[in-house]
């Protein structure tokens, strides 16, 4: 199974270099990965039918337990072939949607690497896997929105996207390893056989909430929904398999999956369905009042989310079966109308349907593409559209009978239930036709518009894959026995018991058939009358600029103002600030973190001195007084240069010829880098008053008390058997080296060594860009500011900046 | 600097430096000495001639550029650390063998050292850019 993954990936890898050597009909080559991962799943078939699931597992991390495990069961079969085979179809189209634009090997490398990812996703059987790669479709879809990195709008809606997806991520993870804690597993198949324990836990209902909320992100559940249409900044191809056939569904499939797990309770039903319900009926709205091509289908997909989380919230069998059959239903239809919304785009440059009409003469396959898909989408008999909606209203219809665990349904409440679902359910599909005919029918007839008139149809790879994405949308609706052996898979492993689906066209005359005949006379009646709405949408209008979208807005612009403000006060330039800053923190936090032990636990320790070692230390005193009077550059950088070495001469003394070494190596260097600095400083003055000198020698003073006392406490929580013990002993055998100290530094803790040169070299292009890189601006102003200011600065333009360095222009964000 | 002594002292000086700097590094596994203290003693070296002679007479000395050095080692670094992973051992897990040197019988060899080596180079590349690129400013 991982063989599939790396297919896919190693065709992402080489997708630049083919579009570069091959051109746009490389994508026939790229193809023959998805389609022979479609070959390997439809291989499993049989074997996934009979309720054998395949699996396979790498250990990750196995110290922590962590394994990268995949495992093919129903619902992953099914969501597999969905991404794979549209995604196929869509690579072709993208080809010849981007064809000769150099960019077109980036978008195909970034919709390969989201395939591999969400193939990943709906394959993996570890709960942190799947996180891994619900994260990774994630980011894939914040570049392929922001294909068109240019476009700011698009830099937006990607940065909102991510954002509001991510976010969701955050907190899909604590809710993950709080499900792995409660189930104490993360495997899935482990946790559906403690799923009884799971679910009379502590924590259920803040595992359910958190995953609930990084599921109704992904897909774009309200309050969240406002992401999706904003997401078809992206290349249509993009909007048609990301936000329309898979990624959006991650979201479902996640409350899918973990139906079994976590499903079947009355916080389960509470919490999805009347999402999923005001979804439904927000997103049709929204769709009916929209006039881009791409938004109609956008909201006209986040209404069918809804619909499907709806379906799944009420968790009966017949729902879940529902549920995946509209899934299959929408990925196809939907996807075949977004690559048709891309074709008429591609030809036209035109999305607004009011400058839209009569293009049937114009591109008459594309027209008959649309018609194929318009026909699955509004449910219209031959096509499985109108099966997934029978079996959609029928599941919904039968919900009365249904007693969930820990509630008593009466007959009243129940059938009160049913008929507030199915006419919410008809009422949805009542738009649906009309937003149907706003994208197929619209367009298409009438008399010819100006912006059609020199339009023509495209190559056939851009009506083909749309009119074979709806074909299939046909077939599967003609003969529905195979897709009713693996929604019987999928539906088993959804409802977590085995479950019987038989689809069927033709049921005979009921009252699902008239609910449909209903729905349809409704909605035609409504894509007829649709202009009587006008007035509707503008009194609604007012209503959405309260939505959930400005709130996004708000949070953002405070956000960035907050961290303005903090920044200014924090970064201002300052160097004695920063300083200033790091000691006060370093001094406070210790006495913070040992208040209580810090001073009881001093004993007086008795001192052994030696004359040199006095002499030593008199001469470090001496030293520092000297840097602290000295009235010269050279003076200070000499006293503090004797402070270093008669320290060096410490570590000599006490047995630590290693620091020694280095001690005094860094100390010369410290007094070159100072004596390259200062001969371009200006001459020595003291600009800092009495009182700023006080403060500043009792904050030192200060400091040394606290390293003082901390050094003596950590004389006083010596352990018998310290660490260096194990160093000492193991040093030669294990590591081959006498010097303890470099042993340590180059192997018994290199990871810190790794971090340590990693910071050092980032640490080295800053310096780079501080003193290369920074702007001039007039040195006369900034010294007026900077000494107004604080009254301390050394002087001149290039001596302050010495110091200052960090901000360019201290007097745009100082206080 | 225009200086008589100090030229002329620096071009002795600076072979012996940097001996004494590759000597530091070699030495540091058994006795005191190490990557560390050898980057910042080549450097040393080089910020005096660069001192006496000026940065483009020093950057010649060193012949790639301070930031190849920093790049070169942490790459470095990275394969000691990914080198244990083909055989299988955790991330940075020292891997030794032994082979015989003409002169010095048997030496033992390790990716230790080999990250030793990446220290050396970015500390040396390190300062090096605090240097040339302060003396430049």
């Amino acid at each position: 199974m991982f063989s599939w993954l790396w297919a896919i990936l190693i065709a992402a890898l080489i997708a630049p270099g083919v579009n570069r050597v091959v051109g746009y009909r490389g994508a026939w080559l790229l193809a023959f990965a998805p389609i022979g991962v479609v070959g390997c799943l439809l291989k499993q078939w049989r074997s996934v039918i009979d309720q054998r699931g395949v699996s396979a597992s790498i250990d990750w991390v196995p110290a922590l337990n962590l394994a990268v495990s995949l495992r093919l069961d129903g619902l992953s079969l099914l969501f597999g072939l969905l991404v794979t085979g549209i995604g196929a179809v869509v690579l072709v189209y993208a080809g010849t949607y981007l064809k000769r634009d150099d960019r077109l090997g980036r978008l195909w490398l970034f919709l390969l690497l989201f395939m591999a990812a969400m193939l990943g996703l709906v394959l993996a059987e570890n709960l942190l896997t799947l996180f891994v790669f619900w994260e990774l479709t994630s980011i894939t879809s914040y570049l392929l929105i922001g294909f068109n990195h240019n476009r700011g709008e698009s830099r937006a809606s990607a940065l909102q996207a991510l954002l509001v997806t991510g976010g969701g991520g955050l907190l899909l993870l604590p809710g993950l390893i709080l499900l792995g804690i409660a189930g104490q597993s993360f495997e899935l198949s482990e946790l559906v056989t403690g799923a009884e324990q799971i679910r009379q836990h502590s924590s259920y209902v803040p595992i359910l909430l958190l995953i609930l909320i990084g599921a109704f992100t992904k897909s774009a559940q309200f309050p969240f929904h406002f992401w999706l249409p904003n997401a078809m900044a992206a290349p249509t191809p993009i909007s048609a398999y990301l936000h329309s056939a898979t990624m959006v569904k991650a979201g479902v499939y996640l409350i899918a999956r973990l139906h079994p797990i976590l499903g079947g309770t009355p916080q389960w039903f509470w919490l999805i369905a009347p999402v999923g319900t005001v979804t439904m009926i927000l997103g049709v709205v929204l769709a009916l009042r929209a006039t881009d091509l791409k938004q109609i289908l956008a909201y006209s997909t986040v209404s069918v989310l809804g619909t499907l989380t709806m379906l799944l919230g009420i968790g009966t069998a017949g729902t879940l079966t529902a549920a995946l059959a509209l899934l299959v239903a929408h990925a196809f239809y939907k996807g075949g109308l977004f690559l048709m919304a891309g074709s008429i785009d591609h030809a036209v440059h035109q999305r607004d349907i009011r400058k839209l009409s009569g293009l049937r003469t114009v591109m008459p396959a594309t027209f008959m593409a649309a018609v194929l898909a318009g026909l699955s989408m509004a449910g219209i008999l031959p096509t499985f559209g109108f099966v997934a909606k029978e079996t959609w209203y029928e599941a919904v219809g039968r919900i009365s009978g249904v007693v969930s665990a820990d509630e008593e349904l009466t007959g009243l409440q129940g059938s009160w239930r049913v008929v507030c679902f199915l006419s919410l359910a008809v009422l949805s599909s009542i738009g649906m036709v009309a937003a149907a005919g706003l994208v197929c029918v619209k367009p298409f007839v009438g008399r010819k518009s100006e912006a059609v008139c020199d339009a023509h149809e495209s190559g056939p790879a851009l009506w083909g894959s749309p009119a074979l994405l709806g074909a299939i949308g046909l077939l599967l609706g003609l003969f529905p026995a195979r897709v009713s052996e693996l929604l019987t898979a999928g539906s088993t492993a959804v409802a977590g018991q085995s479950v019987e689906v038989e689809l069927a066209l033709w049921h005979g005359v009921n009252l699902r058939l008239i609910l449909s005949l209903l729905t349809l006379a409704g909605g035609t009646a409504l894509y007829w009358h649709r202009h009587r709405l006008e007035s509707l949408w503008v009194s609604l209008a007012r209503v959405l600029s309260y939505g959930p979208s400005s709130a996004y807005q708000w949070l953002l612009n405070t956000v960035n103002r907050l961290a303005r403000q903090l920044t200014s006060v924090l970064q201002n330039g300052y160097l004695r600030f920063y300083l200033l800053t790091m000691v006060g923190t370093t001094v406070g936090s210790v006495w913070l973190a040992l208040r209580g032990e810090l001073l009881p636990r001093l004993k007086p320790v008795t001192l052994h001195l030696r004359t040199h070692e006095v002499l030593l230390t008199g001469l470090i005193l001496l030293a520092a007084i000297a840097a602290v009077r000295a009235t010269t550059w050279l003076l200070a950088v000499g006293a503090l240069g004797i402070v270093g070495y008669a320290v060096a001469g410490i570590f000599v003394l006490f047995g630590a010829p290693d620091l020694a070494m280095t001690q005094f190596v860094i100390e010369t260097l410290t007094v070159i880098l100072f004596v390259m600095a200062f001969s371009r400083l200006p001459d020595f003055r003291r600009l800092s008053s009495a009182r700023t000198r006080a403060r500043d020698a009792v904050i030192a003073l200060g400091a040394g008390t606290t390293i003082t006392v901390l050094l003596l406490f950590a004389m006083t929580v010596r352990s018998d058997h310290p660490i260096s013990d194990f160093y000492v002993g193991h040093s030669v055998p294990d590591a081959h080296g006498r010097n303890v100290v470099n042993v340590i530094l180059v192997d018994f803790r290199a990871l810190d060594t790794l971090g340590e040169i990693t910071v050092l070299s980032i640490a080295a292009i800053g310096v780079y860009s501080l003193l290369t890189l920074r702007p001039h601006p007039p040195a006369d102003r900034f010294v007026e500011k900077s000494d107004a200011a604080d009254g301390s600065s050394i002087g001149t333009f290039g001596a302050a900046h010495q110091v200052t360095g960090a901000s360019p222009h201290p007097e745009q964000e100082g206080p | 600097m225009d200086s008589v002594i100090l030229k002329t002292a620096v071009r002795f000086l600076l072979p012996l430096l940097l001996l004494s700097s590759v000597f530091l590094f070699l030495r540091g596994h058994n006795e005191p000495g190490g990557g560390f203290v050898g980057g910042l003693v080549a450097t040393g070296a080089i910020a005096l001639y660069a001192l006496t002679y000026g940065v483009a007479a020093a950057r010649q000395i060193v012949r790639v550029s301070p930031r190849i050095l920093i790049g070169a080692g942490l790459l470095l670094g990275l394969a000691a650390g990914l080198a244990p992973l083909t055989q299988g051992r955790p991330f940075l897990t020292g891997l030794w063998t032994s082979a015989p040197i003409a002169g010095f019988g048997n030496v033992h060899i390790g990716t230790p050292m080999l990250f030793d080596l990446s220290v050396y180079c970015v500390v040396t590349g390190v300062t090096l850019v605090f240097i040339f690129t302060l003396l430049e400013e």
